[in-house]
């Protein structure tokens, strides 16, 4: 065995356990909200077909926690398993903000769920609404902390060191540092379009099969208007977020455009196969200095190229793969919900039923694919030149990580094929008062 | 006088695990008992825990939270030495948590493997943790004596948990499922009392330092009120049993209670027997602070909003209500 297999070991399962898990966060943020706006409207109007939305949605959602509950914590383990070099050396800043998430967002989340979810009957209009409310507010309040720290470690700012131990100097600039805002924004509208696509698709599934479903015709337009308005937001949202990371982290946005030489007028690659080894493009096709327009909006401007960063710069392939895949899925999202904000207002013809239905977990693939850009993009570093990955990783033997790798990798497939086929199921059998 | 920080942290540490063994205790025994009832009884079982599970969960996460914030050290080096059975605990956790809610909206013969899944996972999880103790009061000690004595925890912490949620039936079901759960805390009542008797003389021949702490004259003489207000509980569980509702479960509450003072006295100051003090182990002082000044000022809202899920859901557990 040597080192190489170890790291690659850890973070494979670690990988695994974390991109399983942002799944579920990233539907129940979302599908949170939705239930405090479906909650208010059954009390505005006391019509029984919003209460009936509102106990279907609060079925899925109450899955869909569950899933995220029990991924989470498996998270919290994982950090000194796999990564004990990384509490170490960070833990000072790591650790205050995990636990505010763990203080403020999860127990308020976990213990209103149970009001949210079995009380409906036991406690008032407004403490029910209420409590719909702090799950929502719970949820979001842990992206924030969690978000937070991650910004960090891509755009660490406000640590000192004191002694040898590196502590946070100003509190306010480690969580507000420079690429947290631009995240934090572009993650909250990454949860609204894959919940909105979520409800969405899974309303046009039960309209294929119960065409005369009045309520699920409603579920699908709140779906698609939602989603047609955060679209285009995502879309401006995601390019700030490119040219923060240009100022930070130039050697991602590098690999990204899988830009090997430093250069003026450099072209903008559409399509290519990046080869690691000979530094070059094979297959490429190019529009010529448009990397340039795009990144500093001047078509002779100089980039900087990977070899700049050498040999501290990412794996180009699955980043620049990885966030093509993130932008085609978003931009069909996006031709999609404007399309059917337009075509559901005369009628819900079968073939955008169907399309709706084939898009319903659509935001998995946009948020994983970004999400591998953005953490990939960032090797070899850990924590963007304060620590990286291989210093962090810890001593658990090979075997017993190849083994609970793949225990988890069974038990994972088996909980997202009982999940999906569960989803399907119930928006199959449709809303009941 | 300056607050002692490692200490205030290792008293929350040990408060939120408290509170997770007791609170999951009861749910996890639920788990346990569901094949001897019959189907009606389980959803009414189910039914029972279903509001509290997912906080009661939290507590691990905020227990493990501040070994990994507090005592960075320690946390690497006791989830490293428990890897597989930490691994073992997190998929009974995890099968069991999907459980709760695919077992009443899967169809058929699926709704009958989450059923099973459901008492598997509790199982599970419940002999990892006492697996788990059994390896950290012996240090991580290699050898098949250890090895024996880490399964014989396991199996006491079954009993215990088994204990706690057959008296939480009784408190919280009414009929003949209660009166099974009365006949059910007998069995965990005997049960835990052989676990308890058996760790409580092996702990001792199994760690040096452990022993040297409880036999110490006369100090031994004081703590000896440890094991017979621990027996005293035993016995008021016992025999109010069947005549009163709550007591049976505050009994078995105080049993959990006085074993994790007595292993909290076996093990301090260390949180890596003969290895790392608390003191050894802790961040630096301004992330401890931070955190504290945090926990603090949450500490109030969250015993506040516990108190308050709990008074919602008082009375008896009914079967549907699991589906919302």
């Amino acid at each position: 065995m040597d080192a190489g297999d170890a790291l690659l070991l850890a973070r494979a399962q670690f990988g695994l356990n974390i991109a399983f898990h942002i799944l579920f966060p990233t539907l129940s943020i979302a599908l949170a909200w939705y239930l405090v706006w479906f909650r208010v409207k059954y009390a505005r109007s006391r019509d029984p077909a919003w209460l009936a939305t509102y106990r279907l949605w609060v079925k899925i959602f109450a899955l869909t926690f569950a899933m995220g509950v029990v991924s989470g914590i498996t998270m919290s383990f994982q950090f000194g398993t796999n990564w004990p070099g990384y509490m170490e050396k960070v833990g000072n800043i790591a650790g205050p903000l995990l636990a505010y998430e763990v203080l403020t967002a999860f127990f308020l989340e976990a213990t209103f769920l149970g009001v949210m979810l079995f009380g409906m009957e036991r406690v008032s209009t407004r403490v029910h609404i209420f409590s719909a409310a702090m799950v929502a507010i719970g949820t979001t309040l842990s992206a924030f902390w969690i978000l937070a720290l991650n910004s960090w470690m891509h755009t660490p700012q406000g640590q000192v060191m004191d002694g040898g131990a590196l502590i946070a100097g100003d509190w306010l600039q480690v969580i507000f540092n420079p690429s947290f805002p631009y995240r934090f924004t572009h993650m909250m509208l990454a949860s609204g379009l894959s919940g909105s696509f979520l409800v969405a698709g899974l309303s046009a599934w039960r309209l294929l099969k119960a065409p005369q479903d009045a309520g699920a015709l409603t579920t699908l337009r709140a779906g698609t208007l939602v989603a047609a308005v955060l679209a285009p937001l995502q879309v401006l949202v995601g390019d700030l977020h490119g040219l923060n990371t240009l100022e930070h982290q130039p050697a991602k946005i590098a690999a990204i455009e899988a830009i090997w030489k430093t250069g003026k007028g450099v072209p903008l690659v559409l399509f290519a196969i990046p080869d690691e080894t000979a530094g070059r493009n094979d297959y490429a096709i190019e529009v010529p200095k448009l990397a340039s327009l795009v990144l500093k909006h001047d078509a002779n401007a100089e980039v900087q190229g990977l070899d700049a960063f050498a040999p501290d710069h990412p794996p180009v392939a699955p980043v620049f793969f990885a966030f093509r895949a993130m932008v085609g899925m978003g931009m069909l999202m996006l031709a999609l919900a404007w399309a059917g904000s337009w075509i559901l207002r005369k009628g819900a013809p079968r073939w955008l039923l169907w399309a709706f239905a084939g898009m319903t977990f659509s935001g998995w693939i946009a948020t994983l694919a970004g999400w591998l850009v953005t953490e990939i993009g960032r090797q070899p570093w850990l924590v963007t030149g304060i620590l990286r990955t291989a210093d962090a990783v810890g001593r658990v033997p090979e075997a017993a990580l190849g083994a609970s790798l793949a225990g988890y990798a069974l038990v994972y497939g088996v909980m997202l094929l009982a999940y999906v086929v569960t989803l399907t199921h119930l928006a199959g059998e449709g809303a009941k008062a | 006088m300056t607050l002692d920080l490692p200490l205030a942290f290792a008293v929350l540490m040990g408060a939120a695990i408290l509170a997770y063994v007791v609170l999951d205790g009861y749910d996890l025994g639920v788990g346990m008992l569901m094949p001897a009832a019959t189907d009606d009884e389980q959803d009414v079982m189910v039914a029972s825990i279903g509001p509290f599970w997912d906080a009661n969960e939290t507590w691990l996460v905020l227990g493990v939270g501040i070994l990994l914030i507090a005592f960075p050290a320690a946390h690497g080096y006791i989830l490293g030495a428990l890897y597989l059975p930490v691994a073992a605990m997190l998929t009974g956790l995890m099968l069991r948590g999907v459980a709760f809610e695919l077992r009443v909206k899967a169809q058929g013969w699926h709704a009958e493997l989450w059923n099973w899944l459901f008492w598997f996972g509790s199982f599970l999880a419940s002999f990892a943790q006492g697996y788990m103790l059994g390896r950290y009061v012996t240090a991580f000690q290699p050898g098949w004596g250890y090895f024996f004595f880490a399964l014989l925890v396991g199996a006491a912490l079954c009993g215990g948990y088994v204990l706690l949620g057959a008296t939480w039936l009784v408190l919280r079901t009414e009929g003949e499922l209660q009166r099974k759960a009365v006949a059910w805390t007998r069995w965990g009542l005997l049960w835990v009392a052989l676990g308890v008797a058996l760790v409580s003389l092996a702990t001792p021949l199994a760690s040096e330092i452990v022993r040297d702490k409880w036999f110490d004259f006369p100090r031994t003489l004081g703590l000896m009120l440890l094991p017979l207000a621990t027996l005293a509980a035993w016995l008021w569980v016992w025999a109010t049993l069947g005549k009163s509702e709550w007591k049976p479960f505050a009994g078995a509450v105080a049993i959990f209670v006085l074993a994790f003072t007595g292993l909290a006295y076996s093990v301090f100051p260390y949180v890596v027997l003969g290895w790392l003090t608390i003191w050894e182990a802790a961040a630096h002082p301004s992330a401890l602070k931070v955190v504290l000044a945090g926990a603090l000022a949450v500490l109030p809202f969250l015993v506040g909003y516990t108190v308050f899920a709990y008074r919602v859901f008082r009375g008896k557990a009914r079967a549907g209500l699991y589906g919302h």
